[in-house]
């Protein structure tokens, strides 16, 4: 799905948390929002999941209007950043949480959730773990489970919030690939917060620098390296 | 010269104690303080309490509990209870979801009122609600004419009770869910759940053991409360008369059996809770004890 950030500002307090800021995703991308905390990367990617509200600006899903769409209507798989897993509930009901939640109509019939829960779960090449609850799985299992329970319901973009941020340095390398791998293998529009630059410059097609709650400059990673256009850019990048 | 050290003669072993750690004898001290005093304070009230009660046979107990009155009363009690303790659970859970979620004007000032019960007086409660609802006020003269009077009569003493009770589930529910955060809920809202499915599905079952806890609390003190019901109720024997009252008004004519029974009976109760909620501070010792941390 093709986004279209457009004129997106929004303040908390008195504090501006977005200068207006606009932003063009092509559809299937995986795009990093890259830059040190308090630069407005998180706050984005919560308008875009519907989660916070911009004060002016418009979003556009595929040429249309989503501004005034509902969380639930995004359809935005989100991934938080400490995986925010339901502690009660086992690793096979996270994952078939947002199907059992649909509209009666929609939803699909109890065999029919399983099988794609099973399937959710090879994906993420954790195919036994359905049983634990979440206190008993590893970081990176967490990790996985949230991106598993995210791509459930079929979303319209992937959407995760530094998902790597909780992890150790080997995890972090191994996951990367898998992330990767997941948007390869589903083609969906991926957004990433981080504020590593060495994570954003490997993984994504395309880096969104941000500082201040401006977009510094938007670029394929070898062209930010190649071409910095600020003094920002170049110190983030080198360091 | 680093040789030094090795030169010296060795040093005889000294027994060393963790900062911390005080000497045996102040520590026995304490815990038989402690214990003294919750032999004089709790313990040899409660014995005189069943004592009295049982002080002619447990016939002539269970025959004063068999008074009308008596039973007026329990039934009385049983009823308040049953309907202050959903509505504080109710109070509370809003209070504690208004005050862990969301940023307004004038929290502060909630969070201290909250704990206002724990801090006036019982007495000073069922007055105001005397004052507000009487037979000599406006809302009071309007309330009676409709046949719906608060003061010397049921919603009094359920409003005194609410009153009196509503701090415990807030005050149990609220650090949990603060420290639980919104990201589960959230989370619940991304995968296309409602608002209602997000809080029956996420938020009740992460707070059920904290709610729980807070419920069985604001029972205890529901069916003990004196002070506000006293105010209220006009004591009224066999209609407004709640058990504390009708202890108290047997007491007062010397009826020790009586009065005592009943005693034993609402002690027992306390007993009750109290041994639930310690068979629920057992079992789910992890998700209660962000309270304690708070």
């Amino acid at each position: 799905m093709h986004i279209e950030i457009d004129e997106i500002a929004k303040t908390f307090g008195r504090t501006a948390a977005l200068q207006p800021v606009s932003l063009s995703i092509p559809s299937g991308a995986l795009v990093a929002l890259l830059g040190p905390s308090g630069s407005g990367k998180t706050t984005l990617l919560r308008i875009l999941g519907g989660l916070e509200f911009p004060e002016s600006g418009r979003v556009l899903f595929d040429g249309h209007d989503a501004t005034g769409l509902t969380v639930q209507e995004r359809r935005a798989g989100f991934v938080f950043q400490n995986y925010a897993l339901f502690r009660h509930m086992t690793v096979f009901e996270n994952i078939a949480y947002g199907l059992k939640a649909r509209p009666r109509a929609l939803r699909p019939e109890k065999e029919e959730i399983a099988r794609r829960v099973t399937k959710l779960l090879e994906l993420i090449r954790l195919p036994e773990i359905g049983g634990r609850y979440p206190a008993q799985l590893s970081g990176g299992q967490r990790q996985r489970v949230a991106l598993a329970r995210a791509l459930a319901i079929e979303p319209r973009m992937l959407l995760l919030d530094e998902p790597f941020g909780a992890l150790d340095a080997k995890v972090r390398k191994e996951l990367r690939h898998g992330l990767r791998e997941i948007h390869d293998t589903t083609g969906l529009t991926t957004i990433f917060v981080t504020h590593d630059q060495e994570e954003a410059m490997e993984l994504a097609d395309l880096v969104v620098v941000m500082s201040m709650g401006r977009i510094e400059q938007v670029g394929r990673p070898a062209d930010l390296r190649a071409r910095p256009a600020s003094a920002f850019v170049r110190e983030f990048l080198t360091a | 010269m680093f040789d030094a050290a090795h030169l010296a003669p060795p040093r005889p072993a000294r027994r060393f104690r963790a900062a911390t750690e005080e000497p045996a004898a102040l520590r026995r001290g304490l815990i038989g303080l402690v214990f003294v005093l919750l032999a004089v304070l709790l313990f040899a009230p409660l014995v005189t309490v069943f004592g009295e009660a049982l002080s002619q046979g447990a016939g002539a107990a269970l025959t004063a509990l068999a008074e009308p009155e008596a039973h007026a009363a329990i039934r009385l009690t049983l009823l308040v209870t049953a309907l202050s303790v959903p509505l504080t659970a109710v109070f509370g859970l809003a209070a504690g979801w208004a005050i862990a979620r969301f940023d307004f004007p004038g929290k502060a000032v909630l969070i201290t009122l909250i704990d206002l019960p724990f801090s006036v007086s019982p007495v000073v409660a069922g007055l105001c609600l005397v004052l507000l609802f009487g037979a000599n006020t406006t809302l009071g003269d309007w309330l009676v004419g409709q046949g719906m009077p608060v003061v010397f009569a049921l919603p009094g003493i359920v409003l005194a009770t609410v009153f009196v009770t509503f701090p415990f589930v807030a005050r149990e529910i609220l650090p949990v869910m603060v420290e639980q955060g919104r990201a589960e809920e959230e989370a619940a809202l991304t995968l296309g759940a409602s608002g209602w499915r997000m809080f029956f599905t996420v938020t009740l079952p992460n707070i059920r053991w904290a709610l729980l806890y807070g419920v069985l609390l604001a029972t205890a003190r529901a069916m003990g409360e004196f002070g506000a019901v006293a105010v209220v109720s006009g004591k009224i024997r066999g209609v407004t008369a709640t058990v504390p009252i009708a202890i108290e008004m047997l007491y007062n004519e010397y009826l020790t059996v009586a009065a005592f029974s009943l005693a034993a009976l609402l002690a027992s109760l306390a007993l009750v809770t109290l041994a639930l909620k310690t068979a629920l501070e057992w079992r789910h010792a992890d998700a209660l004890s962000a309270n304690r941390r708070a």
